[in-house]
This record gives C-alpha cells, sequence and structure tokens, in this order.
C-alpha cells in the first residue's frame, strides 16, 4: 500500500499537527518506505490467529470503590499554562 | 580508590562498615559528574543539593544501624519516571518545565529504601529511538567512543552508569530501551518481565510493552535492584500479583543440567563479525560452565521490526494524545480557538521522530487501514508468543546478540528511520512477547567498542536469566573494564 500526501494531510489532522510543505514532503516519503517495509507482513499466514493486545494474562483488576485521598485541586492546577478560579483555562471552544 | 567507581553491592559493604559515608560517595559521584559530563551528556537535571541532603539523611540512618542494601547508594533515575518536585521533561520540549505533583511508584520504593536520586537521565523524546539522539535537549555520546550513540532509549542512564557519574541507574524498556544502551555502553541492562514492575508514574509510551528495570556495574547490582523495583502495586492494574524472590540469593546455584537455546535467526546475515565472534565465545563458557546447548528456531522473528512499528506508534498516538497544552507542560500561546491551539502546541512541542510515529500509529489505527496494519500486527505478534513459549518447552534461557552492531556513529541513521528501527530486531522479539531479558558485557570488537549478550527467559523467570548472567560475569572479566575518559 502506498502512502498519498493527502493520507499524510488527513493523518496529521486526525492526530492534531500542522505539517509545513517541507515536512509532509518528507513525511509522504519516509512513511512510503516504512509502510512498504511492514507490507512484509502479508507474507505471514494469519488466518484463525487471534490477536494480541497485552502479553501477559491477567483477570480484569477489581478493587473496592471506596473514597481515597487524591491530589488537591491547586497541585492538579500547579502545571496548568493557564488556570483561573479552580479551573484550566482554555482558548475559546466555539469560534 | 575513586569511590564513583564502585558497584552498588562494595559500596554498600562499605557504608555498612563505616569505612565511607554516603556523603563522601555522593560528593565523589558528582566530582566525576564535574569531570566528565560536558563530553558525555548523561543527565538532563542535576538535584545536587536534595541528593546531599538525602546522603546525609541516609548515613544517620547507617549509624544507627538502621540501613539496608541501597541506604546511601547514588542512583540516577531515567527522566521519564516522574519525581515529586524535580522536573520530568521525558527528553521533550512539550514537558520541559513539568514538575510531577506525585513520585513514580518505583522512585517512591527507591526514596523508601533511602537510596540518593542523583538526576534525571538524558533519553530519546518519549523513549522513542535507538540512539538517544531524539532528545530534545541534546545527544548522549558514548562513554568508549565519544563519536557513537550510547544507544537508546536510556542511553543516558546507561552511559551514566559506564561513565561512574553514578552507581546504578534505572531506564524503561519498550523494544529493547535497557538491554540495547546497556550492551553498547558494557554495563548490564534488564528488562523483567512485563508486568513484573510497578508503571504508576512512568510517563506511557506503548502500555502494552513499556517496562522498568536496572541498568548496573554488574549482575550483583542488577539483582540488588530488582529486588527494590519488583512486585504489585495496586495503582498499576498490569502489575502481577506475584511472590516476589530475593533475586541476590539464587545467583551462585550453578549452570549444570541448564539447557540453552540458540536461536538461529539471531544469527543470520547481518551480524557484525566481532559481534558473532564474541557471542560465541560466551555461549561456549556457559556451556563449560556445565550448560548444555540446543539449537532452536524462531521462525517469526523476521518480522517482530514491523509488528513493533505498528503496535508501538499505534499505542503512541493514542498515549500522546493528553500533550494537548491544556492540563500540563507546554502551550503555544498564538491561538485564539481551542483546536488550532491544540496543532500549535503540539506541532512545536514535539520533536520529528515522536510527530513521525504519531503519524504512523494513527494511520495504522484509522478507519480502513485497522485491519491490514494494526490487526495484522496484532496477529503476528501472537505468532512471535507462540515460537517462544514452544522454544521454552525445552530450554530454560536463551542466548542470542543484543544489537546486529556495535554503537553506531552520532548522526549515522538519523535521517533513515527505516534503518535506525531495523537496528532493534534482537531486543523486539522478547519485548512483544513481555518474557524478561538481560545484557550482560561479553566482549570488545577490535576497535575496542562494547559487545553484549542477551539472555531470554520465560515470563517471571528472573532468576535463572540472573543466575546465567552471574555465572558468565564471574568467568570473564569483561564487567570489570572501564571507558578511558
Amino acid at each position: 500500500m502506498k502512502i498519498t500526501r493527502e493520507e499524510v494531510l488527513h493523518v496529521a489532522n486526525l492526530a492534531r499537527l500542522n505539517l509545513d510543505e517541507q515536512a509532509i514532503e518528507l513525511y509522504t516519503r519516509q512513511l512510503a518506505d516504512i509502510l512498504a517495509y511492514m507490507d512484509t507482513l502479508n507474507r505471514v499466514n494469519t488466518e484463525g490467529v487471534p490477536p494480541t493486545s497485552h502479553a501477559i494474562f491477567l483477570n480484569n483488576a477489581f478493587r473496592e470503590d471506596e473514597v481515597k485521598e487524591s491530589i488537591p485541586v491547586d497541585r492538579a492546577l500547579a502545571n496548568a499554562p493557564l488556570a483561573e478560579d479552580g479551573s484550566f483555562f482554555v482558548p475559546k471552544v466555539i469560534g | 580508590m575513586e569511590l564513583c567507581r564502585l558497584t552498588i553491592h562494595e559500596a554498600h559493604e562499605l557504608l555498612m562498615k563505616g569505612e565511607i559515608a554516603s556523603v563522601e560517595l555522593t560528593s565523589a559521584v558528582f566530582d566525576r559528574i564535574e569531570e566528565v559530563e560536558d563530553r558525555v551528556g548523561a543527565y538532563i537535571t542535576l538535584v545536587k543539593d536534595r541528593a546531599m541532603a538525602d546522603a546525609a539523611d541516609a548515613d544517620e540512618l547507617i549509624r544507627h544501624g538502621n540501613g539496608g542494601p541501597l541506604t546511601g547508594i547514588p542512583i540516577a533515575i531515567k527522566d521519564v519516571l516522574c519525581t515529586e518536585g524535580i522536573r520530568t521533561t521525558c527528553g521533550s520540549k512539550i514537558l520541559e518545565n513539568f514538575t510531577p505533583s506525585y513520585s513514580s511508584s518505583i522512585v517512591k520504593r527507591l526514596k523508601e529504601a533511602h537510596a540518593v536520586i542523583v538526576g534525571k537521565t538524558n533519553m530519546d523524546e518519549f523513549a522513542m529511538g535507538s540512539s538517544t539522539e531524539h532528545s530534545a535537549f541534546m545527544p548522549t555520546r558514548n562513554p568508549w567512543d565519544l563519536s557513537r550513540i550510547p544507544g537508546g532509549s536510556s542511553g543516558g542512564s546507561a552511559a551514566a552508569v559506564a561513565a561512574d557519574e553514578c552507581i546504578g541507574a534505572i531506564g524503561t524498556d519498550t523494544g529493547g530501551s535497557i538491554r540495547q544502551p546497556a550492551c553498547h555502553c558494557g554495563v548490564v541492562g534488564m528488562k523483567p518481565t512485563y508486568g513484573r514492575v510497578s508503571r504508576f508514574g512512568l510517563v506511557a509510551f506503548a502500555s502494552s510493552l513499556d517496562q522498568i528495570g536496572p541498568i548496573t556495574k554488574d549482575v550483583t547490582d542488577c539483582a540488588m535492584l530488582m529486588n527494590a523495583i519488583c512486585g504489585y502495586d495496586p495503582n498499576d492494574s498490569t502489575s502481577v500479583p506475584r511472590e516476589i524472590p530475593d533475586y541476590t540469593k539464587t545467583l551462585e546455584a550453578g549452570l549444570e543440567g541448564l539447557v540453552i537455546g540458540i536461536p538461529k535467526e539471531y544469527f543470520a546475515e547481518g551480524l557484525d563479525e566481532d559481534v558473532a565472534q564474541a557471542v560465541y565465545a560466551a555461549i561456549q563458557v556457559i556451556e563449560d560452565l556445565g550448560a548444555t546447548r540446543k539449537p532452536v528456531s524462531l521462525p517469526h522473528t523476521e518480522y517482530a521490526v514491523a509488528v513493533y512499528y505498528l503496535i508501538a506508534p499505534a499505542e503512541a498516538s493514542s498515549n500522546l494524545a493528553r500533550y494537548d497544552g491544556v492540563r500540563y507542560g507546554f502551550r503555544d500561546k498564538g491561538a485564539d480557538a481551542l483546536i488550532q491551539m491544540y496543532r500549535d502546541t503540539r506541532s512545536k512541542g514535539f520533536g520529528p521522530e515522536v510527530q513521525r510515529r504519531i503519524i504512523i500509529g494513527t494511520y495504522a489505527l484509522s478507519a480502513g487501514y485497522y485491519d491490514a496494519y494494526y490487526g495484522k500486527a496484532s496477529q503476528v505478534r501472537t505468532l512471535i508468543m507462540q515460537d517462544f513459549n514452544q522454544v521454552f518447552e525445552t530450554c530454560d534461557v536463551l542466548l542470542a546478540p543484543v544489537a546486529p552492531t556495535p554503537a553506531f556513529k552520532l548522526g549515522e541513521k538519523l535521517d533513515d528511520p527505516l534503518a535506525m528501527y531495523l537496528s532493534d530486531i534482537f531486543t523486539l522479539p522478547s519485548s512483544l512477547a513481555g518474557i524478561a531479558g538481560v545484557s550482560v558485557p561479553c566482549g570488545f570488537t577490535k576497535d575496542g567498542l562494547p559487545i553484549g549478550l542477551q539472555v531470554l527467559s520465560k515470563p517471571f523467570d528472573e532468576e535463572k536469566l540472573l543466575k546465567v548472567a552471574y555465572n558468565f560475569e564471574q568467568a570473564t572479566n569483561f564487567h570489570t573494564q572501564r571507558p578511558n575518559l
């Protein structure tokens, strides 16, 4: 499969990245090489093979739903680029 | 005696006997940093004042007979592990000024053991890389040859250990990021079984692969750090509730009757001649110690690079969605609308390799391509795991090279991401399978660059790995060599 310039732009949009002309050109070329290499996987017959998403078998880890101490608001906001009135402050959401 | 050159166990013994103090040891480490750091570049952040205060506290404990195995030992921490009150950058501009409000469980455990944290080590941005050149701040240089890479992504931790800029270190391994830099820097590095070590407070890269482990000057030190960091943690639901043995207790058991598998796919074309020779010689040493060699095959090895470089970026693209300039980290303040702020922040905050992987990962997960890429890779991952399950039915451990070549030159693979990815071929399969692995020094190239032997075991069999590595180490003297800085 060959990745096109439009696909790179589409994916960059999904990932919330701006790409300039130079980056679009570079990534289109590099991703084409990388994805061509990934196509070697098509040589493997995987019919009926279950996918693995987690290497070690674990049952769901349940715990009691208890109220515990958590990070206070001022500390949670301490790293915010902009905070006001105990909230994270962002530019307007609807333009 | 140069105190900075001590191993953890040597320093521990001297501290307990009262022959040295942690304050002296810690000062010696900072003197060494002063001497070599401008050439090596192992650290992003140093915390000398805190470290000296912690060392004084440790001395007090030891004086009162309350010292444990790590009390007063200067340890370096990879900058991907959260440290309360000490900035944690992940080698990225986007977290350049991020100071966590809590510590990772592993850092907490080390603090409870009264280890002394020296600083935070350099790494490829968000642990994405094999050379530490993808750090947003600076490259780290290999202490054995400053024109070469130290490996990555835990290159700062491995270089700090090799250059005696700490006594031991912690790294993380997603596809080889502990074992490969340990190999290139001539030190010991272990990736424990997936689930063995809590990842609470580890900044996530690829959640089905990430694991924390020690990088040390010898195998005994590795076992000592394993004792401190392993174990279940209710804050990490992927940590496994299993009993943790004392890893130092079984090191000396012999190798008689042990079956060592030699996977032929790890000795194929493209393996550097010096590396092949050193690894074959190491296998002979282990055989001479009483183990039995058995040729085996892991037929899906050749697909590991493709599988890993789909699965890891896919998981990363999701994990790194959280860097949006809202709750922490860098925000570009130019935009007056939210979505544009996200875009500007992420484009200016992430470096090129991280952006490349986010794009690959997003592509592999996107509508129309999910089955062909992520789905297919997850199936081949199962086959890679089955290869290992099969050979571990008849073998106790596998022996192989860590990397196909010794450390390459800075800049050599920077413009060719695929070539960089292919250099991880021998560490990726075991990461995908979640099994344990260790790299132990096993020789030098003609040019004097370190070579590592990789020992792999089935899940939760770290004792056996450490035993093999220890017996090999004791029969050889590679681990006693130090770079001439």
